[in-house]
């Protein structure tokens, strides 16, 4: 039993330095030219975090990371407990919002920047749109498989619906919910930094593009790193929490 | 006609409809956005012309490309991956998060290796999708009936007679889950990466039109490609339900 609970974390260790070995491999076979190794690439990330330039790089990103997020999981909530609770509307709407799932939304961004100009308002609305039609579409999913016995209940006690909502359908929905949102939250970082590598001024995405025409590798390299290991380690936190969240029900 | 389906129509008119009473009372100025019916216009002008047809080949073939790269390599990874449970138990973390990372950040990366050319293209359309494929076989081949792999043994099927002849057209319905993935992902992957710097394609003219100004040929292209996924991905999604419900899966 001890040695069972043990092993997911073995794993996650043979996986990481699996990966740093893979790295460091592909560092030698590639060379300096075009790579920088693992070692290189933490101590230049240590090296820029020193500079002022990288924190308001970095706070412009989190600023329109988080306000998007928001917008994403508010709205996102809005359409799905709206639709979920509306039968004939949420079974038409489902497959539209499919569609718009799968669509490349960066197509959109060039008019997403007519409508809002090139700053911080395009980045969250481009932000946002990445990461509403996911809450929004596990929102509605759990609202509706909740147990029939549940919103019966809630009528038998003539509960008004905001008190319905309040008490019944979120408590009910919300392992269902969070699955939404940890998926949102995922897509609302692509989306805000897809659209500061596209145009932007400021940000962790314009920093990479700038890397791109100064050829600067360390730059790349330190600052692709340093997404991947923040998305991959709140994803890894949602996930233990959503797993834990699905069990409970 | 289905209720649903008027419904349906109902909601993509009322929201054309909106689009161009706001377009042409102005409060959508027509630097922004040029009326649905003129975008429409523009767009039979656009194919008429037929100007785009070498971008569009080129950012199509590209897709294939990825498409293929990314469900060939997915399905016989899954497929041997299927094989080597504590392999898979390592890898299940990194799959769980694999979606979370925003693979294109790699995409400059790429273009310091490899140039600005198609590689970096191809490569981001097929880490996108690649994963999706694996996982999806994976789940697939978790379903096989233990009965089902028994015929083969007692039958004295090869490893690869079996896949061929018994796991994989099992795995038909799942098959094509993966495949409607990775196009979707392959889709996103070369359009995206065209946009965010290249010297070609869709994607490229996109944001080559957004910097001059020039909507008669930007909101067509994007019209041209909101509408070829949207159709492609209708078109598989049905075929899957048909597979499905064939299977008693749905």
């Amino acid at each position: 039993m001890h040695g069972e609970e043990r092993k997911p974390l073995r794993n996650a260790v043979i996986l990481i330095v699996g990966m740093l070995l893979v790295w460091e491999l592909a560092y030698l076979v590639v060379g300096n030219v075009a790579l920088r190794s693992p070692w290189q690439t933490i101590a230049f990330l240590g090296k820029l975090m020193q500079t002022d330039i990288f924190w308001i790089h970095l706070r412009d990103t989190l600023e329109a990371f988080g306000v998007a997020l928001a917008i994403a999981v508010v709205l996102g909530l809005l359409i799905g407990f709206g639709l979920g609770l509306h039968r004939l509307s949420g079974d038409a709407m489902e497959p539209i919002l499919v569609a718009l799932y799968s669509i490349p939304k960066i197509t959109l961004y060039p008019i997403i920047l007519l409508f809002f100009g090139i700053g911080l308002s395009a980045k969250i609305a481009f932000g946002a749109i990445h990461g509403i039609i996911p809450v929004a579409l596990f929102t509605l999913s759990a609202v509706r498989t909740i147990k029939p016995i549940l919103i019966k209940t809630g009528h038998v006690m003539k509960l008004s619906p905001p008190v319905m909502v309040r008490s019944i359908l979120f408590p009910a929905a919300v392992p269902g919910i969070f699955t939404g949102i940890r998926v949102g939250f995922s897509l609302t970082l692509i989306g805000t930094v897809l659209g500061e590598m596209f145009a932007a001024q400021h940000g962790l995405g314009y920093l990479l593009m700038n890397g791109i025409s100064l050829y600067n590798v360390d730059l790349i390299m330190s600052v692709t790193f340093l997404l991947v290991v923040f998305a991959a380690t709140v994803n890894t936190i949602l996930l233990a929490i959503d797993r834990r969240l699905h069990r409970g029900v | 006609m289905s209720r649903l389906r008027l419904y349906q129509l109902a909601v993509v008119a009322a929201f054309v409809a909106l689009l161009e009473v706001l377009c042409l009372s102005g409060v959508i100025d027509k630097v922004t956005m040029p009326p649905p019916h003129i975008i429409v216009r523009d767009f039979a002008k656009l194919l008429w012309a037929g100007e785009y047809f070498g971008e569009i080949g080129k950012s199509l073939a590209n897709v294939l490309a990825a498409f293929a790269l990314a469900f060939v390599i997915g399905t016989v990874t899954g497929v041997i991956l299927h094989g080597y449970k504590t392999a898979r138990d390592i890898l299940d973390p990194l799959f769980a998060t694999y979606y979370a990372i925003p693979v294109f950040a790699f995409y400059p990366l790429f273009i310091v290796m490899f140039g600005l050319g198609d590689g970096p293209q191809l490569l981001i359309g097929f880490l996108l999708g690649v994963v999706a494929v694996i996982v999806t076989m994976l789940n697939g081949l978790d379903r096989v009936p233990l009965v089902l792999k028994k015929t083969a043994r007692i039958n004295r099927l090869g490893p690869l007679q079996t896949a061929l002849r018994v796991t994989l057209p099992f795995c038909a319905p799942y098959l094509l889950t993966a495949a409607k993935l990775a196009l979707a992902y392959a889709f996103i992957g070369v359009i995206g990466s065209e946009f965010i710097m290249a010297r070609s394609g869709m994607g490229y003219e996109i944001g080559y039109a957004y910097t001059n100004f020039d909507n008669a040929t930007m909101y067509p292209l994007i019209l041209l490609i909101l509408l070829l996924s949207i159709v492609v991905n209708g078109l598989l999604s049905r075929w899957e339900n048909l597979l499905l419900s064939r299977r008693g899966l749905k």
